[in-house]
């Protein structure tokens, strides 16, 4: 990829707090207009990079550049350009939601009616119109985080950091948060968002970095990761139960080397179909005519990737489990 | 609001305006700047006043009252460093450091938005010191002047606050460490008795503590007696708490991640 079209270009970033090194030679790369997931555990160093990006730390070592922008030399360009929302709702409490983000608006020089209209404007798309004149000290925790994002919003900045956006909203509230961030996208942001949810960098990146101990040790798309680090899974589940024999038989054909088709036994998994390892894409051509030649009809044929959970573990030696202890 | 004032004055202008949004919804937290010194007012005058000034508790509360203001200027300033640490504890600095504006602003936003605090000591002083009894005896326009040295004085001596609450971690430590400073140099200042009866080592601390000049300055401006000299001095005291404090505070505000 070019370098013309990288809206986050970072190299060799380290930094040092006391005997901790937070940051151990960062490499991040983000093309305009997608979304790139900053993927690790707890003290990973995914903060310390954002607020590095963000102009609020300088690194020890390393050059970092934000839409085109020099973050060390020139941190206020940076500022007009990018929005961030930290890992605790920044705002303040005492004021309302509109006082906060007209605030906003008005140390990003906007007049007061335009700072007034745009408020509004945020207000309403997240839902926060009701809310607006009450200290946001009486709001629940994802109407905070609402108005946290809609105040990295004001500005309609170019580039979005995002620490840890859904950390601590429940399913519901983390869908609509996702939401927001496709709609950005969708109008031309760039966003780099930081989490521990795998499940949620599988459903927003364009790209994932997996960060641990302060260095990157994957960069790939959420399927490239996946393909990369644990094989594929085809799944057949023929319409008439009884062929479920036949359909094993068929699917030891197309294994992976070294591996063999199981019924779907696990718990959670429904009764009646089978999977088996696969190599590549190919085997499903080899498996359609077979199952059509021998008049197996199927309700479910599919090649599952490995959860994002897996590659985790693969990549970095431990659960998410273990690190979220 | 004008736009062609500097950006970092419009800045600082929306963010002590947030300040007093703030302090309007806590009036509570304007305890230190209006009950406060009337309760010590009080205490000093009917408690102390008798057996310092040899019975006569009005001559003792024209001599106490221009003193304990420059005083409660100087506590008022505590609350101020306590509210910045709060506020960088929360991440609520976090939002404004990411923003294109001065890195000073949000420092002197809560600087300047601390104007009403020494407003109320000054009004609230004075207004309750006339019920007890104290009078102006020099005029409405050297009052006015007191009052003015006074907020000036409050708002340069509240950046060594600034500072301190940049520096240490918990707003509660910004309390300890201001009060170690700030009584013993209102103490051991002609506040509370004149210097001829303190030890020679005391009347030493006395004369270079930089609280006595203002005590000197509201004093003649208030009750009559010398102004040039303490005022200038005072002014020059001002000027060095900010040539001093508002690059420490401003240092400590920027390294502190």
């Amino acid at each position: 990829m070019g370098t013309e079209d990288l809206v986050v270009r970072a190299e060799g970033l380290r930094k040092r707090f006391g005997s901790t090194q937070a940051l151990d030679g960062v490499d991040l790369r983000m093309r305009r207009g997608t979304v790139l997931g900053v993927l690790g555990p707890n003290g990973a160093g995914k903060t310390t990079a954002v607020r590095v990006l963000a102009t609020l730390l300088r690194p020890d070592e390393g050059t970092a550049f934000v839409a085109g922008i020099d973050v060390l030399k020139n941190p206020r360009e940076v500022r007009r350009k990018v929005g961030l929302t930290g890992q605790y709702a920044s705002v303040d409490e005492d004021l309302t939601g509109v006082q906060n983000l007209v605030l906003i608006g008005r140390l990003l020089d906007l007049s007061g009616r335009d700072a007034r209209r745009r408020a509004d404007e945020l207000l309403a798309w997240f839902d926060l119109t009701e809310a607006a004149q009450r200290p946001a000290k009486t709001y629940s925790g994802g109407m905070r985080r609402r108005l946290d994002l809609a105040a990295s919003l004001v500005g309609r900045p170019e580039v979005i950091f995002l620490d840890e956006p859904t950390t601590g909203l429940d399913p519901a509230k983390r869908e609509d948060m996702w939401g927001v961030v496709r709609t950005q996208v969708a109008s031309g942001a760039s966003v780099l968002l930081t989490t521990q949810y795998l499940e949620e960098a599988d459903a927003l990146a364009d790209e994932i970095v997996v960060v641990d101990h302060g260095r990157v040790i994957a960069h790939d798309t959420p399927d490239g990761l996946k393909r990369k680090v644990g094989g594929q899974t085809l799944r057949v589940r023929p319409a008439d139960p009884t062929r479920l024999p036949d359909v094993v038989r068929l699917l030891d054909l197309v294994a992976a080397p070294g591996t063999s088709a199981d019924l779907d036994e696990a718990a959670g998994s429904r009764p009646g179909a089978a999977s088996v390892p696969v190599a590549g894409d190919e085997a499903l051509d080899k498996l359609i005519p077979a199952l059509r030649g021998e008049g197996v009809e199927v309700t479910e044929l599919a090649l599952h990737l490995p959860s994002l959970d897996e590659v985790f573990h693969a990549l970095t030696g431990r659960t998410k489990a273990e690190e979220l202890v | 609001m004008t736009t062609w004032a500097p950006p970092i004055a419009r800045h600082s202008a929306a963010l002590a305006k947030r300040s007093l949004i703030k302090t309007m919804r806590t009036p509570e937290a304007l305890i230190d700047v209006t009950i406060q010194p009337v309760i010590f007012l009080l205490l000093f005058t009917y408690l102390f006043g008798g057996a310092i000034a040899d019975g006569n508790r009005h001559t003792y509360l024209q001599f106490l009252l221009p003193g304990m203001l420059a005083q409660s200027l100087a506590m008022g300033g505590v609350a101020l460093g306590q509210n910045l640490n709060a506020d960088i504890e929360k991440g609520v600095f976090d939002r404004f450091r990411s923003l294109p504006i001065s890195r000073a602003a949000p420092l002197v936003g809560a600087v300047l938005a601390d104007v009403v605090r020494y407003l109320s000591v000054c009004l609230v002083m004075l207004l309750f010191g006339s019920i007890m009894g104290f009078r102006v005896e020099t005029g409405f326009w050297p009052a006015v002047a007191a009052v003015a040295l006074s907020i000036g004085f409050g708002l340069c001596f509240c950046w060594i606050s600034v500072w301190v609450g940049m520096m240490v971690r918990t707003s509660g430590a910004v309390q300890g460490v201001m009060f170690l400073l700030v009584l013993p140099l209102t103490f051991g200042s002609p506040v509370f008795v004149a210097t001829e009866t303190l030890p020679g080592w005391l009347q030493a601390f006395v004369a270079v503590n930089p609280i006595t000049p203002l005590v000197k300055a509201i004093r003649g401006l208030l009750t009559g007696g010398p102004v040039a000299g303490p005022v200038t001095t005072t002014l020059m005291v001002m000027a060095g708490l900010l040539v001093i404090f508002v690059p420490l505070a401003l240092r400590a505000y920027s390294r502190r991640a």
